[in-house]
């Protein structure tokens, strides 16, 4: 380990960047593989079903007790899911047009995986802040990057060319600009409170005057709604309702491209799961306790610290899955009133109250 | 021996050129959603040409405002509308005059700013209370006027674009 300190600061900064970058994208993709079987396992129980329980790799006639039980909890199943996808026919209909409809899976899921760039997901690891770009304009890049996730979604339907990708591609793009609106202003008055867009900072801010969620619950409602939209879950999936659309807009698509849309949005679950716990819930902090509040100043505390991230990460995770199994879906009038004529004024309110506040108190 | 940020500004910037002429001019393809991506392409380099200059406030805000919302919005309609890609383009004399004249009149605006312009100083070093906050202040306390107008000018808009689709209004 000595040899690192004889690198330049840019090599350490370059190694320890590519690190990080390569263990988040592994635990990210881990974490949607596991995410579709938690979602199968959850609609499964709510729905008195079972859920995957029969996926065994040979190994398991090897593994007394444990290994039976871990086939009845599904723990192999991604595994399979993923070599399904795979190996199965990637079928390209002759109509489509060739070049956005190869584009577009690729383009739900790059905005995906780029928006966990600036999330710091835990204090810091032996001197490493644990952020892959720790920005100044932190939560403008988020916003940024999550309004071209929009583009997979309308070039899929537009390259699919065929009526209900393209009624679902439609549906989506009206869907996820209105609502990203809404969801932009619900976060305004988290600036106007913590005075920085950097995601440390409000982070640092939230270990020091109580978590955002106490201070704005409006502000939180909103957002979390607006998740359920932006990431085209339940009750707000219109652009892929399959009673009224066939699949919406990933209805020509098979094989490896349609898992890509699937990850997609289950890296877009992640990804907003992870920004409200930073924004309202203290990211990986936990109140009360010193040693948990400050940064790390062991490795182990460093540890510690991402493990109460993500510990915070599934709890949204299992809301977003536990949501979409137990609510309707949305009319699209009832979705658009909503987003404008209900929660883009409240969260101006939001704004406007909060500022008159600030001004009152802190000035 | 150029430095890297000089190899990156370069490459953003033909880039950037070379995406606008194909959102205009593609050789390969009419369609127009073709050209509103290409253009979503220059919006995306010149960003990255803000952040070359430090100002990764207006590279997120050009992402966040042009890339996604303008543009997503254009798709919208030019997909809505299902414009053909028009296969023989008839050119109109006189647009062609006048488009030809306005081009240009705003090449030689452009240049002769070029030429009257002093080039700055390189700031000296980080601005001391963060860049947007600076960006804050000189908007809401040195420029508030014309701030103000243009939210007048964005509101008679929106309030226009309103009318016109309430036909029973009118």
């Amino acid at each position: 380990m000595e040899a690192i300190n004889y690198l330049s600061p840019t090599a350490q900064m370059i190694l320890f960047s590519a690190l990080k970058i390569g263990v988040v994208f592994g635990v990210v993709m881990t974490a949607v593989a596991y995410a579709v079987l938690v979602e199968r396992k959850v609609s499964a129980w709510i729905q008195d079903r079972v859920g995957p329980n029969r996926t065994a790799p040979f190994f398991v006639d090897y593994l007394p007790v444990i290994g039976p039980f871990l086939v009845k909890l599904g723990i192999f199943q991604p595994a399979a899911d993923g070599l399904k996808f795979l190996l199965k026919e990637d079928f390209t209909p002759s109509y489509v047009r060739k070049v956005y409809f190869w584009l577009a899976p690729a383009i739900t899921v790059i905005p995906a995986l780029l928006t966990i760039a600036v999330i710091p997901f835990g204090s810091n690891l032996g001197g490493q802040k644990m952020v892959i770009a720790d920005l100044n304009v932190g939560i403008l890049y988020t916003f940024g990057i999550v309004s071209l996730g929009v583009y997979g979604i309308v070039l899929a339907g537009y390259g699919s060319n065929s009526k209900y990708p393209f009624l679902g591609s439609i549906r989506s793009s009206a869907q996820m600009i209105s609502y990203e609106i809404a969801m932009g202003m619900s976060v305004v008055p988290i600036f106007l409170l913590t005075e920085s867009l950097n995601l440390s900072e409000i982070i640092r801010y939230q270990a020091e005057h109580g978590w955002m969620i106490l201070k704005q619950p409006l502000a939180f409602v909103i957002f979390l709604i607006a998740a359920f939209a932006e990431t085209n879950r339940l009750p707000f999936d219109l652009p892929e309702s399959e009673s009224e659309l066939v699949g919406g807009y990933h209805t020509e698509y098979s094989s490896m491209k349609f898992a890509l849309f699937f990850l997609g949005e289950y890296a877009n679950m992640i990804a907003s799961a992870a920004m409200m716990v930073t924004l309202f819930l203290g990211g990986w902090t936990l109140p009360f306790i010193d040693a948990l509040n400050l940064p790390a100043g062991s490795l182990l505390l460093g540890l510690v610290h991402i493990g109460v991230f993500l510990a915070k990460m599934a709890f949204f995770m299992v809301v977003f899955i536990w949501v979409r199994w137990m609510l309707p879906r949305f009319r699209y009038d009832q979705l658009m009133d909503l987003g404008w004529r209900r929660f883009i004024p409240l969260a101006l309110a939001n704004i406007v109250v909060t500022a008159v506040v600030v001004a009152l108190f802190n000035h | 021996m150029p430095q890297f940020t000089d190899l990156l500004f370069y490459a953003l910037a033909g880039l950037t050129l070379l995406f606008g002429f194909l959102t205009v001019l593609n050789p390969l393809s009419r369609s127009p959603v073709t050209s509103a991506m290409f253009l979503v392409l220059t919006i995306l380099s010149m960003a990255g040409l803000f952040v070359l200059l430090h100002a990764f406030f207006l590279a997120a805000v050009q992402i966040l405002v042009y890339a996604g919302a303008v543009m997503v919005v254009f798709l919208f309609v030019i997909m809505l509308l299902d414009l053909k890609e028009d296969e023989r383009r008839h050119f109109n004399q006189v647009a062609v005059g006048l488009g030809g004249l306005s081009a240009l009149a705003i090449a030689g605006t452009l240049v002769a700013a070029v030429v009257k312009t002093v080039p700055a100083a390189a700031p000296a070093g980080r601005l001391a209370e963060g860049e947007t906050k600076a960006l804050g202040r000189l908007l809401f306390e040195s420029h508030i006027l014309p701030f103000e107008i243009l939210s007048l000018l964005l509101l008679v808009a929106t309030v226009g674009a309103i009318l016109i689709t309430k036909k029973d209004l009118r």
